[in-house]
């Protein structure tokens, strides 16, 4: 049986954040689930994966082409009565936005948890935008937690508010709080799960033509009051600390909070304000905790989310009080905080004394190798790179090739001695962008995409681009799998999981079925045959694809081999 | 409890993440609060891999500069790499076997002379372990077992409130059972050899 569905009521299990929320969901009886995989979110999609295929699961869950489509799955389940929930990285988010901002409108009728889990310093991603801003741009109630024990309460009581305001509700997470372990009591599962509702007709509700989407914009910001009503008495909101020194922090910022106050022993100095519902932001909350400090410190990562509500409510209050933060300057908007780096700020408002730690003299240490990640040794994405260049080289246009490039792992083609990676914006762009640069230049593009990517966005930006006559070649790094964030099925894979039985859908039908003629199939270990054929596509004067099919490495030994 | 920010440091595939669970699951069934956090994802195809067990109510899941109590480094320049997280304080466990990586393959960096860095750290912090894991790995019967030989030479320290008991019921508990008797043969061997 999985761990997370153990029936040991009172149990303690050292659960990463992430794994949290797969129990919490499973307390709360979630029936269906949907995702697409994006580290740092990855191993709740993984775990609920791993628990559809137990015998007589209790939940539905699929890897879903992308963030868009997760969502729509989860939304309508939530529509027809039944609990459900869907979870992405951050920058997948903007994929799902389109359902997100309309979702909104119509709501839900069971509860519906979407989890982002942003990545402040970009360990694994392109970007670190901070999605708080999207339950404020959706005007959707968040829960932000900083411990897996808060990550799997956070998660029960978000279906229950989710359901009770007809709203889904928005559970965000960063790196440090999905892929942190820490002791979480688990609590009974449901006797019965609800796994098929009802789909209840009414086009005034669900169906928003402008007619409807009007009426269903106000109640969306009554139900934001609603909403805020339950974040003024949250037991999630949690005072501590005595003095006239304000500090207010959520996520992980908050756990740095905590262990400075507790270091600088100064919980008789410090007020100390935590939100864990921060959205929509509690305001009668705040301005009696204003009202009862001298000055306040927001701590939180990335864009002032917190500081410019408070600065907003004291201007609104006139209540004349400093707000440190990122205006201060003792915060910046850039990259992860550091305990160190909190303690310090706390220590400056609140005038207390700190004790740096004594050092050695590092400064003739020489400049330290770096050691970036690199493609697997026997990877099939090196050896497709090495024959691409080869191909070019041979055809004189290694000169004037640059490569568009896409998400996965072999993006690390960007580095030495491969150095086939020149453009990159989100997943799909590969090929949207090579029509640009078709368009706009008079570069050989060569372009590489990989075979969950492709399903992912890559099959509309292609229909586009052959639609439009552009010229390029694509070349198509089919692995097998979703590799990059831990070898979850796609639609075009042949090696499956064991148990694994949804029909297959081979890219080069996709290709062809576009209307592409010019498809090429290469075994990028065959070193002479997979040149020829590159030379081929490369030399002629239409968009040409090229599917390089040679499975993962790792997953292949993960599974055994067995087609 | 006194608290205990303890980092692991290595290149991915030298399972420092087992051994950080290891720790924290022991932690967790002595009745300690603990946080570990872990790294996932690109860094792990062959980047640096850190992970941190903290110990005592800590709640911060990551170590700043200077704040480490512990460094348990699975690689001697990643050890380099780490010390701006070590104090005077600090008490070192690291393995001297280095593995290349490709930046110095490629001519664009020297790896350091480990030895000399090895006797400036004897010399500058507080206490400093360094030994061959990977031989005592494969005298245990598996060169993957790096990492547990490192880990029983952190309990050895006897730098944390963990017992070595605690710690062989957990890696029987969390242990693929054919890996069993290698690890805690390695973790045995590392405990044996915590001397310094």
């Amino acid at each position: 049986m999985h761990p997370l569905l153990t029936n040991e009521v009172g149990i303690k299990k050292l659960l990463l954040g992430n794994e949290a929320i797969v129990r919490g969901a499973l307390e709360a009886g979630v029936a269906v689930s949907a995702a697409y995989p994006g580290t740092p979110s990855s191993e709740i999609a993984n775990n609920l994966f791993f628990i559809s295929q137990e015998p007589d699961s209790p939940i539905y869950f699929e890897f879903s082409a992308n963030e868009k489509v997760a969502m729509e799955v989860a939304a309508a389940a939530a529509a027809s009565g039944v609990r459900s929930l869907t979870c992405m990285k951050h920058v997948g988010m903007n994929v799902a936005s389109d359902v997100l901002m309309t979702l909104a409108y119509v709501g839900v009728k069971a509860g519906m948890v979407i989890v982002t889990a942003d990545d402040p310093s970009m360990h694994s991603s392109q970007n670190e935008q901070d999605n708080r801003i999207f339950a404020k741009f959706a005007n959707l109630p968040m829960l932000e937690p900083t411990s897996p024990q808060e990550a799997k309460d956070m998660t029960i009581e978000a279906f229950e508010i989710s359901e009770k305001l007809e709203l889904p509700v928005i559970i965000r997470t960063t790196t440090r709080t999905s892929h942190v372990r820490g002791p979480v009591e688990f609590g009974p599962l449901p006797k019965e799960i609800k796994k098929k509702g009802r789909f209840q007709k009414d086009p005034r509700r669900w169906v928003p033509v402008p007619a409807v989407a009007r009426i269903r914009h106000k109640v969306l910001l009554e139900k934001e009051e609603e909403a805020r009503s339950l974040s003024e008495t949250s037991n999630f909101n949690i005072l501590t600390g005595s003095g006239r020194v304000g500090v207010v922090a959520s996520g992980v910022s908050a756990c740095y909070v905590e262990d400075a106050i507790n270091e600088l022993s100064a919980s008789d100095k410090i007020k100390f304000l935590r939100l864990g519902f921060p959205y929509p932001f509690p305001k009668k909350l705040l301005t009696d905790f204003i009202n009862g400090v001298d000055k306040i410190l927001v701590v939180e990562e990335l864009e002032p989310f917190l500081e410019d509500e408070i600065k907003l409510l004291c201007k609104d209050l006139s209540i004349d009080k400093e707000v440190f933060g990122k205006g201060s300057k003792h915060f910046s908007r850039m990259y992860e905080f550091d305990p160190q780096m909190v303690k310090r700020a706390v220590a400056d408002v609140a005038d207390l004394k700190l004790d740096e730690p004594q050092m050695p003299d590092l400064s003739d240490l020489p400049p330290l190798p770096l050691r970036p990640p690199t493609l697997c040794t026997g990877c099939p994405h090196r050896e497709t790179y090495n024959a691409v260049k080869e191909a070019l080289k041979e055809l004189g246009q290694e000169e004037n090739a640059i490569y568009p490039t896409d998400i996965g792992c072999y993006t690390l083609g960007l580095l030495p001695p491969i150095q086939m990676a020149d453009y990159l914006l989100c997943m799909g762009s590969s090929v949207g962008s090579s029509a640009g640069f078709s368009i706009a230049t008079d570069h050989k593009i060569v372009s590489f995409i990989g075979d969950s990517t492709f399903f992912h966005s890559g099959i509309s930006s292609l229909a586009s681009a052959y639609h439009n006559k552009h010229k390029f070649c694509l070349v198509v790094l089919d692995n097998s799998t979703t590799a990059m964030t831990g070898h979850q099925p796609n639609p075009g894979i042949e090696i499956t999981p064991p148990g694994y039985d949804k029909p297959r859908i081979p890219i080069e039908d996709v290709v062809k079925g576009l209307g592409i003629k010019a498809v090429y199939k290469i075994n990028p270990y065959k070193k002479k045959d997979s040149i020829e054929s590159l030379k081929e596509a490369l030399s002629r004067d239409e968009l040409t694809v090229v599917i390089a099919e040679a499975p993962c490495i790792l997953y292949y030994r993960k599974v055994g081999g067995k087609k | 409890m006194e608290t205990k920010k303890i980092l692991f440091t290595g290149v991915g595939g030298q399972g420092t993440l087992l051994a950080s669970r290891l720790l924290g699951e022991a932690a967790l069934s002595s009745g300690m609060d603990v946080r570990v956090s872990e790294v996932h994802g690109m860094a792990q195809r062959g980047g640096v891999v850190e992970s941190t067990v903290m110990l005592g109510g800590l709640k911060s899941p990551i170590i700043s500069k200077g704040q480490a109590d512990i460094l348990v480094s699975f690689e001697p320049l990643e050890t380099l790499r780490a010390l701006d997280r070590c104090s005077k304080e600090t008490v070192i466990v690291t393995n001297v076997n280095p593995i290349v990586p490709i930046t110095v393959k490629l001519g664009q960096f020297e790896y350091p002379d480990v030895d000399k860095w090895l006797k400036f750290m004897k010399d500058s912090y507080k206490r400093v372990c360094a030994l061959d894991a990977d031989s005592l790995a494969k005298e245990a019967g598996t060169a993957k077992a790096v990492n547990v030989v490192l880990l029983g030479v952190l309990i050895g320290l006897n730098e944390v409130p963990i017992s070595k008991e605690l710690i062989i019921e957990t890696i029987k508990a969390q242990v693929k059972p054919k890996f069993v008797e290698p690890n805690i043969k390695a973790f045995e061997l590392g405990y044996e050899n915590a001397t310094c």
